[in-house]
């Protein structure tokens, strides 16, 4: 019951801050958020497992967008925060589980969208998402040498040069359409064609409903991998590789070989949700792609909490919302994330949402 | 009777250093032998080295017949070599469950395909695991064996020194190395864990080999045991004989 509660309330309050106009109907709605996120805090959690948790969530997101029908920008920012989500969800399987540092997050965000441009002329567009994430995969594996032979702050260092190699490779190659980037045709799956308006009877609802669709099932298809990994053998080498290595290997955990399978099952997710989000803008350069917006997806993973796929569900709609609907914060939004972030990192360090500890009796 | 471990002639060095001077030792299967010597006179680097953590200079080490030298520490373990660390490896954000299963890697399924989509089976394999850790933390000590979902930061010291001999023990190896189980804890402690330890020892037909600074717990346990200093071993018997010994007393027991 209370969880049907919050769900309905979450929906609505998500409703009245995407319509919302005036700066300060925002800001108060703003403040209330940030009231009920502290009496939440307070509040002790409800007993037994959420399973209910999942299916509200959806049901709240098809209500909010059937809610939101003819609202272009609004269905826009959703379905951005349904594919920063998808993103954050490999992210989590490389840095919250396995312990990988990957600031090169938008990066391969970029090869699934490239990918996307190239081949959506010639294949099945179904087809095309596959490529998107397989080809982010394959790109990983040029930098596994340095990822797995290095630790902590270096291999971080080696995914910040490569984001940056990404960025000029981008711009100076011709094929690619140098600055100037790539059109992308309209998705098509099946009888699907996603850029025209829906027209239902009476019902009549903008073209981005669709991508919100398959954006949703995106992430419920990554959650629902991200969840059984995270609660099964492999979950749980994937933590002792994190937490210790000379430990986990004393007791026959192939450290390099987890970081490796870790490192490319994310990165495949991040590329399928850059193919997707390609489709949705029709139009994609270098600037998309850039070393801060790889930040961002970082800033999303250590503010919603390291390891928890709900809590970066939750930062990446304040990390997309938020400098959207506040224009006063727009110029600065990425000076507010740092410092987002810092404070996390000294008052609440295991994020907004700390992740559980793993009960695998139930 | 016949020696599980064999080593020859066993060598590690460090730059200049020789941390492990050409080492003989073999310990006899279903044994507990004691490893004593002062401070930095190479004790753990031995195991270090036994365990593949380090890849020996020199020499050779036969495991059950088999030569293991250069082996990696998964290797290792897959033979079954089992061992605590001096300074508690836990991974404490971890429940007790989460720590044993890392424990038991090498009787696991990691197969991809199979851990994210058989959910039944996989499941089962869980319950199993479940059934065989509280049985495991029972023997040591029953109320541990409730706690299995708690964080490991959140139990006592002397749990936790529990919990990583069993997850040393729980995928049942031949030969389990135990690193100064005592440190840290004070002496009733470490006489309850020592029993439990030989209890568990006796029914599975275990060989440890243990390093320890406190020589009661040498006297009472291992049937042999080895000094070393500057990483050479001096001596070589029952407690009783090598506490007699000169050399050993000028080294390591202080002489009068």
């Amino acid at each position: 019951m209370r969880a049907a509660a919050v769900a309905i309330a979450a929906t609505a309050f998500a409703w009245l801050l995407l319509r919302a106009e005036s700066q300060a109907a925002i800001g108060a709605l703003l403040l209330l958020a940030v009231a009920a996120g502290l009496l939440a805090a307070r509040m002790r959690p409800a007993a037994g497992r959420a399973t209910l948790a999942a299916p509200l969530a959806i049901a709240g997101l098809i209500a909010l967008a059937l809610l939101l029908r003819e609202d272009d920008f609004s269905l826009l920012l959703v379905t951005r925060v349904l594919l920063v989500t998808a993103a954050c969800l490999g992210l989590n399987v490389q840095f919250g589980y396995a312990g990988v540092m990957n600031f090169a997050g938008a990066s391969f965000f970029g090869v699934g969208g490239y990918t996307a441009a190239v081949l959506a002329e010639r294949m099945p567009h179904l087809l095309v998402l596959l490529c998107g994430g397989l080809a982010a995969a394959a790109v990983g594996t040029v930098l596994l040498i340095p990822v797995v032979r290095t630790r902590g702050h270096y291999a971080a260092l080696v995914t910040i040069a490569f984001a940056l190699l990404f960025r000029t490779f981008l711009e100076v190659n011709d094929t690619l359409g140098g600055p100037q980037g790539l059109k992308l045709p309209e998705l098509r799956i099946g009888p699907l064609h996603f850029n025209d308006a829906i027209e239902l009877g009476p019902f009549e609802g903008s073209f981005y409903l669709r991508y919100a669709a398959l954006a949703l099932l995106l992430v419920a298809i990554f959650f629902t991998l991200v969840r059984r990994l995270e609660r099964s053998f492999v979950g749980v080498a994937l933590d002792a590789v994190r937490l210790d290595e000379l430990a986990a290997s004393t007791f026959g955990v192939d450290v390099a070989r987890w970081k490796i399978v870790a490192f490319t099952l994310g990165n495949f997710a991040i590329g399928v949700a850059g193919a997707v989000s390609a489709f949705m803008i029709g139009f994609i350069a270098p600037n998309n792609y850039t070393f801060a917006e790889s930040l961002i997806l970082v800033s999303v993973l250590l503010l919603g909490g390291i390891g928890n796929p709900w809590g970066l569900a939750l930062a990446s709609a304040i990390v997309i919302v938020l400098p959207e609907k506040l224009q006063v914060i727009q110029e600065y939004r990425f000076l507010l994330f740092a410092a987002m972030v810092i404070l996390i990192l000294i008052f609440r360090p295991a994020g907004l949402v700390p992740r559980p500890v793993r009960r695998l009796d139930r | 009777m016949s020696a599980l471990l064999e080593c020859r002639r066993l060598t590690r060095r460090f730059g200049g250093l020789v941390a492990l001077e050409s080492l003989d030792l073999s310990v006899e299967q279903g044994s507990v032998l004691g490893l004593i010597g002062p401070n930095g006179s190479g004790k753990t680097t031995f195991f270090n080295v036994l365990t593949g953590l380090f890849p020996a200079s020199a020499g050779e080490i036969r495991f059950d017949g088999a030569a293991v030298a250069g082996f990696s520490p998964q290797q290792i373990y897959r033979a079954g070599i089992a061992r605590t660390f001096q300074r508690s490896r836990l991974c404490l954000p971890l429940s007790i469950f989460d720590n044993l299963l890392i424990g038991n890697h090498r009787r696991l399924d990691h197969r991809l395909v199979f851990n994210l989509f058989s959910r039944r089976a996989l499941r089962r394999q869980l319950d199993e695991n479940i059934a065989e850790a509280r049985a495991l933390l029972a023997a040591f000590d029953p109320p541990l064996a409730g706690q299995l979902f708690e964080p490991a930061g959140r139990i006592s010291m002397i749990n936790r020194r529990r919990v990583e001999v069993c997850r040393a023990l729980i995928s049942r190896p031949r030969l389990l190395l135990l690193d100064e189980p005592s440190a840290g804890m004070t002496h009733d402690e470490t006489v309850r864990l020592m029993d439990d330890i030989l209890g568990v020892q006796q029914k599975l037909g275990l060989t440890i080999i243990l390093i320890e600074h406190e020589m009661s717990v040498i006297e009472r346990i291992t049937q042999r045991c080895a000094v070393l200093n500057y990483g050479r071993k001096i001596a070589e018997g029952a407690y009783a004989e090598v506490a007699r010994d000169r050399q050993v007393r000028q080294a390591y027991l202080g002489l009068e």
